[in-house]
């Protein structure tokens, strides 16, 4: 079990004042200026060495993205980009992130940007987080203020600005090349890659799009040192991690703990258990809506980290933990985040604008029973013909919550199906003239 | 769009407007102005809920930001329309926006939309109440699922909701009434009921 003492994020809960000087008497914006004289190429190493993987729900080492950024500033300048659309469904972390811990995050904007030798940041907020937008802000503010930020930032010679631009009510801008156009000023729609944005991004400059958690704990890494972070965890899947737990527990909560702490442990210590207890439960999507489902079998052991996770046909995602007792109609559940993805479909791709509308739609009939056995492999087909074949990762999105349920759940479909056929069976035809 | 709906002939920003529109053009580099396209259009909504109680964004205000970002109306229009929070026609005094995505279904979201139903007598979604009180939404994941279900109401998240809460806080705000935003469980943030369980030690707190 993690100990306090290797804990993060301190006022995950804001029992505590969120401000420059209660963020200051938790250990933030101490010695920063020390941290940057480092430079840009040592913190990158370190970051490398920690083991960072990226929080957004790809797990890209995060060291590594900030060592593809150009080495020189050429006649383009650089920017950061931060990742505040959190909108996958399950998730609420960086939420608590925001208007709780603003100054880690604060802090890392100004490290990440100089490693990447960026003057400028933008972190782009999801519009409905509009109570968290505004405490960010004075987050903000205050650091200007402090002379944290800004010109001669710390001190350390470096000049940087952070500025917060809000989305609007938009999934798709959650992608980060989306998340560039909207910053533009244009409709979310995902460029394609490559260029990548580190040679091509934010008005054609070298960027780099980070989410919040991974910028708000580089700080602290580089404070502690790349060992502490690197010791915690699992190999490959190191350090600390927030995880959401909601659904069918008694407790829903957020809570930060090690990767690769088991499911079980996770649901029945901090979570307060499954409604019902554990052999209640029925499945858990462990990583957000995008992620396929696990059944109660996996969930008995498996360990929540990336590669636990993958080697399960599943993912940690953004480690947000979605858990269904055995009264869940797990069809409908499936149906409903069909819904959601033909509602978030930029539709820019033909494969996911058509494939969502049409996925939903089967899923709709599916939950009702009112298909034909048959349309469970066609609908396998079509999540198939959709997966890969589009610009952006939304499209897999869609796939693979419905490839989880077939997998796992194949008999409760057909059993829908031939209640569905029964059901007709033994009602009386109406007469024509009713 | 379905029905025609009135719009207004005349749209200017006024004083307030005018001095938030300037601090969002300072963030971004010469030239990259239309990157303030969406903080425009929520000035735009927030004006106009000042002046006529209901915040959306007509046409002619929609002109006025294409005008002033130097853009051709038609990629506002795209944006506008391309944005789930920008209304794009009059709404209700107190907008019911009920998350029904799996992790708020799963606590009980249809309960909330039957409450707010009853309690305005809405029938279906994107309607308004007679009496031009509520409109109701249907929205995604609006990103505070542990404290599910979440009814938001305007910018406010009311979370951990049950019908009994729903009805309490639809009838509080018909008396003019706004109660705190969070949860109604009276949880502290994202912690479990009953109180934090991890960061307890006195030397992580201060």
């Amino acid at each position: 079990m993690l100990s306090d003492r290797d804990r993060i994020f301190t006022n995950l809960y804001g029992l505590h004042d969120w401000g420059l000087d209660g963020a200051r008497a938790r250990g933030d914006w101490d010695g920063t200026a020390a941290i940057l004289a480092r430079g840009p190429d040592a913190i990158v190493e370190e970051m490398k060495s920690s083991g960072l993987r990226g929080r957004g729900g790809a797990g890209f080492p995060t060291g590594m993205k900030w060592s593809f950024m150009p080495k020189q500033v050429g006649d383009r300048p650089h920017y950061l980009i931060v990742n505040a659309d959190e909108s996958e469904p399950g998730t609420c972390k960086d939420r608590d992130i925001l208007r709780n811990d603003p100054h880690k995050l604060v802090e890392g904007c100004l490290i990440a940007s100089f490693a990447m030798r960026a003057h400028a940041c933008y972190i782009y907020i999801r519009g409905e987080f509009a109570a968290e937008a505004k405490r960010l802000q004075a987050a903000i503010d205050q650091a200007y203020a402090a002379g944290l930020i800004g010109r001669n930032a710390c001190g350390s010679g470096w000049d940087f600005d952070l500025y917060l631009h809000r989305g609007a009510g938009a999934y798709i801008c959650g992608e980060e090349t989306a998340l560039l156009e909207s910053l533009e000023g244009k409709k979310g729609m995902p460029r394609l890659k490559p260029p990548f944005p580190a040679a091509v991004g934010l008005y054609g400059c070298p960027s780099t799009v980070n989410n919040v958690e991974s910028i708000a704990v580089a700080p602290t890494i580089l404070r502690r040192g790349p060992a502490w972070f690197s010791a915690l965890g699992r190999p490959k899947n190191t350090g600390t991690k927030l995880f959401c737990i909601s659904g069918h527990v008694n407790k829903p909560c957020n809570v930060e703990e090690e990767l690769g702490i088991p499911l079980r442990e996770l649901i029945d210590r901090y979570a307060g258990g499954v409604r019902g207890g554990w052999d209640n439960l029925l499945a858990v999507i462990p990583g957000g809506a995008s992620v396929p489902v696990i059944p109660k079998s996996v969930c008995d052991t498996v360990l929540m980290d990336f590669d636990s996770l993958r080697d399960v046909r599943s993912g940690l995602g953004t480690a947000a933990v979605i858990v269904m007792d055995r009264s869940t109609d797990i069809i409908r559940a499936i149906a409903r985040l069909s819904q959601f993805y033909k509602h978030e479909s930029c539709g820019q791709c033909t494969p996911c604008r058509e494939g969502t509308g049409w996925m939903m739609r089967v899923m709709n009939r599916m939950v009702q029973g009112r298909a034909e056995p048959e349309e469970i492999d066609t609908l396998e087909q079509v999540t198939r013909q959709v997966e890969g074949h589009t610009i952006c990762a939304l499209g897999d999105a869609a796939a693979w919550p419905i490839q989880g349920l077939i997998r796992h759940f194949r008999p409760v479909i057909e059993d829908r199906i031939a209640q569905y056929k029964a059901g007709r069976a033994a009602r009386p035809l109406p007469l024509a003239a009713e | 769009m379905a029905e025609e709906i009135e719009q207004p002939v005349h749209f200017a920003f006024d004083a307030e407007s005018e001095a938030e529109i300037a601090t969002h053009l300072a963030k971004y580099p010469p030239g990259r102005q239309a990157s303030a396209v969406i903080p425009l259009l929520y000035v735009v909504q927030a004006q106009m809920k000042r002046s006529t109680g209901s915040a959306w964004v007509p046409r002619v205000a929609m002109d006025a930001v294409a005008a002033r970002l130097g853009m051709p109306p038609i990629r506002v229009y795209e944006v506008a329309t391309f944005y789930l929070m920008f209304n794009t026609r009059p709404i209700g005094k107190f907008h019911l926006q009920v998350c029904t995505t799996t992790p708020c279904w799963l606590r009980g979201s249809d309960e909330v939309t039957a409450a707010c139903r009853k309690a305005t007598g809405i029938k279906a979604w994107g309607e308004t109440s007679a009496d031009g009180m509520f409109t109701m939404t249907e929205v995604e994941c609006v990103g505070a699922c542990v404290n599910a279900p979440i009814l938001q109401v305007d910018d406010d998240f009311y979370e951990d909701m049950d019908a009994a809460r729903t009805e309490a806080l639809l009838a509080a705000l018909r008396r003019g009434e706004r109660p705190p935003a969070g949860s109604m469980a009276g949880r502290q943030g994202s912690a479990p009921e009953g109180g934090p369980t991890t960061l307890l030690e006195p030397t992580v707190a201060e």
